[in-house]
């Protein structure tokens, strides 16, 4: 087995999901980006617990699981989110979310 | 310790008792716990209580003082300098405790009268009588305080404690606009004389290396520092005793209720100047060029004052200025050298000062009013305080044998002495000036008296409405005993036990026998004597033919043109508000805008120069999501590429 | 070049080719379905390395959970069904970024592993993962439950709009009417 090309697909998941997180305008897309980035993160472990030899056995597997947990919850509350923007302005831009006007109640 | 010091040492410390129990009680009675009868019921209790208790004490120092103790104990080391707590009795301090408590007793039992719901008077008048009876007890024990002191900074206490007691009572009547401005006026400008008393006391004390008295007087200063210690004692003792050019506060501090302008000016406050130069006599003694200050001083106002009460038509205005001149021939007499001339005048301008005063507010309170053109023909209605007001009015134009006269002869005589024989430690032109001032004054002093009996007490009434009558017994019986030792008083000046006291103070070397200070009586009868008594018949019988011309006309009218510049005590208030009240508030203001716009701009300017930095900074940081993700990665590629080159040439 | 290493070649081209639909197709549901090509690759890359029990959990919670989820949201945000022109922004800092991030650590990668082989250890079983997990990473694991409890409960919060404090949620539930009053007020 040759190491290398499970390595570059994750690189190159990696640069595309950074490429769909900043080139992606609708909100639902940038999350979709996002699980790129975290997969690609997640075979770079499962690689590197079959060709590195820890101390631990099989802790890049665990730790993979634990990735996908903390995916499972970042989907759930990012949808959240993305769902009540929605509510709120009936558009879910990313680029169109104003940062520039304050809260009530702050100032 | 003796008997004779414990009562010098109670003598301030049981009307300060009262005071401070006075103190506790409810000020304002309504909707207290205590009802307003039952609070009033124990200030007076108190009131009279510890003045009656100090009169009682001050007769019992004066009846055991055979030999004058001194005694005192360590208060306080200041570095080098020691601060004494104690007292220093010889028979002056007795004598005018004697006084003092005299009329603050009168005082106390006149209050209770006077100051209550007359029915004349709106129903919720408030004489919030409690803190008033506390104050003029305090004020008694500031006063004794002063007296009985034998260290100048217990006497300096007793001196600020007064200051603050004549702002309370003169501030008291809240119904009168003009009290607030006339309590902060004396307590200002007697306050620019305390500054002056109080560098005096401090570069005595350090000079002599103590605070006490016995010290003071013993130790060797140097002559410069002697003169400007004097100089700057005198300065508090002209604001305190309101003498010129400090003396603008007095007038204006009738303000307050009647008894207390008699407490102020007979008994307290403007003693209390002349009372601490003769405590320290022989530093003066020793310094004669503050002597000659001095003289200037009083002849000025003596002159001054007299000048100016004969326009007043306030009758308690009139007394007032009456006061300050009466208070330039003590000063007169002190710069002539004989403080005993200048005690004995004080006891008796105490007593008859008090007793003016008291029966003055006997017939204010009778007429309702303070002014002269509104009364007149009084002396069928009220003809206890006619008598009364004529034998004070006799005893301060000095009407034979009245006690006035035995004074006011025993300082003219001094400083005649001192003119025509140079016996007097200041220079003779000194003596040549109180003495000229004071014959001067004598005939003034004739006119304004027989002004103010003739304008309030013979032609018709004035006030038709009025229906005035003797007043109620607890005012009658102050005034009443106060004429006994007004009328009497000066005969005690002949040789005898009394005039042996005021003479015999603590000599500060017990070798040196007062000199200046005659063995024999203070009275000393004179072919010179028939020079103010043709003074005084000059200047009653000018006013007398006057309003015998026209008795509804008020003889103040033959000033002329001078009357308004008299009645405005020669526009000297004028004169101290340009050149001392405007610069001051325009300093005032120009420190008020350098505050508001430099100081508080350049906190509120630091304040706002933040707030925007932070604002703008959050304009800066608040970027669109897209373009704070893409920085974000961005900078993570490049700290990730620099990693990686930087790996790459190690 | 062994049959491991074709099937990964393969999958990992059929990964990658299948994440570029994803961010760039115009169609949302279609980035939706491109996704779920692109993770079953990936799971099925797992399965090659040996790793099974991953593969299986990617399979279940991915594509079947995360991405249903995903294709919910699209529905409910009201997506269109065709393609759409305004989902992208300018693209030449995210080419630029993405591009670099991508081909340097492949850059890095490639460098570091060359064309070595290592031989693949027998395939895992769930047992020996689950020994680790409930050995020694039994802490981490609790402390992810707690996690994943305050994700549920946080969701549930940020969904409901009768919870929480009064304004912010009225103006939340109410849309974006009741938004506009809220602040004239």
């Amino acid at each position: 087995m040759r190491p290398v090309i499970p390595y570059v697909t994750a690189a190159l998941l990696f640069g595309l999901g950074v490429y769909g997180v900043l080139r992606r305008r609708n909100a639902v897309l940038v999350l979709m980006a996002v699980e790129l980035m975290l997969n690609a993160v997640n075979l770079i472990l499962i690689t590197a617990d079959t060709t590195v030899q820890a101390v631990l056995p099989h802790g890049g597997q665990v730790f993979a699981l634990f990735v996908i947990v903390l995916a499972a919850a970042e989907i759930g509350v990012g949808l959240a989110i993305v769902l009540q923007l929605y509510r709120m302005r009936a558009d879910v831009a990313v680029d169109r979310i104003p940062l520039s006007e304050q809260p009530e109640g702050q100032r | 310790m003796s008997t004779t010091t414990l009562l010098g040492v109670l003598l301030p410390v049981v009307p300060l008792v009262a005071s401070l129990a006075g103190l506790l009680l409810p000020p304002s009675p309504r909707g207290a716990t205590i009802g307003q009868e039952t609070a009033r019921r124990a200030a007076v209790a108190l009131g009279v209580a510890g003045a009656a208790g100090a009169f009682a004490l001050a007769v019992a120092l004066l009846a055991t003082l055979d030999d004058p103790p001194e005694s005192s104990t360590t208060w306080i080391e200041l570095g080098g300098l020691t601060v004494t707590a104690g007292v220093r009795l010889d028979g002056a301090a007795a004598l005018v405790a004697v006084a003092v408590t005299t009329v603050a007793l009168a005082v106390q039992v006149y209050s209770t009268g006077y100051l209550k719901r007359g029915p004349h008077d709106d129903v919720d008048v408030d004489h919030r009588y409690p803190p008033y009876a506390a104050q003029v007890s305090l004020f008694t024990a500031a006063m004794l305080l002063v007296v009985v002191s034998g260290d100048l900074i217990l006497l300096l206490v007793g001196w600020e404690v007064m200051g603050l007691c004549s702002y309370l009572l003169i501030a008291h009547d809240r119904r009168l606009p003009e009290a607030p401005a006339a309590a902060m006026k004396a307590f200002l400008v007697t306050r620019v004389g305390d500054v002056g008393f109080l560098l005096g006391i401090a570069l005595l004390g350090v000079s002599a290396g103590s605070f006490r008295i016995a010290d003071v007087l013993a130790h060797d200063h140097g002559t410069g520092t002697l003169t400007a210690a004097c100089l700057l004692l005198l300065a508090g003792v002209a604001g305190k005793s309101a003498q010129f050019p400090l003396h603008t506060w007095l007038p204006d501090a009738m303000a307050g209720p009647t008894p207390i302008s008699a407490l102020i000016h007979a008994a307290t406050m403007v003693a209390a100047g002349v009372y601490a130069v003769t405590r320290l006599w022989p530093l003066f003694e020793a310094a004669p060029t503050a002597l000659a200050v001095l003289g200037v001083m009083a002849s000025i106002t003596l002159l001054l004052g007299a000048l100016a009460a004969t326009a007043q038509d306030d009758i308690k205005r009139v007394l007032a200025w009456s006061t300050v001149s009466q208070i330039g021939y003590m000063t007169g007499a002190l710069a002539v050298g004989s403080p005993p001339a200048a005690l004995f005048h004080l006891l008796t301008h105490a007593a008859f000062k008090a007793l003016l005063f008291l029966a003055a507010g006997a017939v204010i309170h009778a007429v309702g009013t303070t002014l002269m053109s509104r009364m007149g023909g009084l002396r069928q209605s009220m003809p206890v305080t006619f008598w009364c007001t004529l034998i004070g009015l006799g005893a301060l134009a000095g009407v034979p044998p009245l006690s006035g006269f035995w004074s006011k002869e025993g300082v003219l005589a001094a400083a005649e002495g001192a003119a025509l024989h140079g016996d007097g430690p200041a220079p003779a032109w000194v003596g040549w000036l109180v003495w000229l001032a004071g014959l001067v004054g004598v005939a003034l002093t004739a006119w304004y008296a027989t002004r103010l009996l003739l304008r309030t007490f013979f032609g018709e009434s004035r006030d038709p409405l009025a229906h005035p009558h003797d007043p109620p017994a607890v005012l009658r019986w102050p005034v009443l005993v106060l004429a006994v030792p007004a009328a009497l008083l000066g005969l005690a000046g002949f040789p005898g036990w009394f005039s042996t006291q005021l003479q015999r103070s603590l000599p500060a070397d017990p070798d040196a026998v007062s000199n200046l200070m005659p063995p024999d009586g203070l009275i000393h009868l004179s072919p010179t004597v028939l020079l103010p008594l043709a003074l005084l018949v000059i200047g009653a019988g000018l006013a007398w033919v006057r309003w015998r011309r026209d008795d509804t006309a008020d003889p103040a009218a033959a000033l002329g043109p001078l009357r308004p510049v008299f009645a405005r005590a020669f526009r000297l208030d004028d004169v101290q508000h340009t050149l001392v009240v405007r610069p001051t508030t325009a300093l005032g203001r120009v420190a008020r805008t350098v505050d508001e716009r430099v100081v508080d701009g350049t906190v509120t300017g630091t304040g706002r120069a933040a707030r925007a930095l932070g604002g703008g900074l959050g304009t800066l940081h608040r970027a669109a999501l897209p373009r704070a993700v893409t920085a974000v990665l961005a900078g993570a590629l490049l700290i990730g590429l620099a990693a990686a080159l930087i790996g790459v040439s190690a | 070049m062994t049959g491991v290493d074709a099937l990964l070649l393969a999958l990992g081209a059929l990964a990658v080719g299948s994440a570029v639909l994803v961010v760039t197709t115009r169609h949302l549901v279609r980035a939706g379905l491109y996704l779920v090509v692109c993770l079953g690759a990936v799971a099925g890359m797992y399965l090659v390395l040996t790793a099974e029990l991953v593969a299986w959990v990617q399979v279940l919670i991915y594509v079947g959970a995360v991405v249903v989820l995903l294709l919910f949201a699209v529905m409910l945000t009201r997506a269109p069904v065709g393609a759409s022109d305004d989902l992208d922004r300018p693209g030449w800092p995210a080419a630029l970024i993405g591009g670099g991030v991508g081909l340097g650590l492949a850059a890095l990668l490639v460098d570091a592993y060359r064309w070595t082989t290592v031989e693949l250890p027998e395939a895992g079983s769930a047992e020996r993962i689950g020994a680790q997990v409930f050995g020694s990473w039994v802490l981490p694991f609790e402390v992810l439950s707690v996690l994943l409890l305050s994700a549920l409960v946080g969701a549930i919060v940020l969904s409901r709009p009768d919870i929480g404090s009064a304004g912010a949620d009225r103006s939340a539930g109410d849309g974006p009417a009741t938004e506009d009053r809220e602040r004239s007020r």
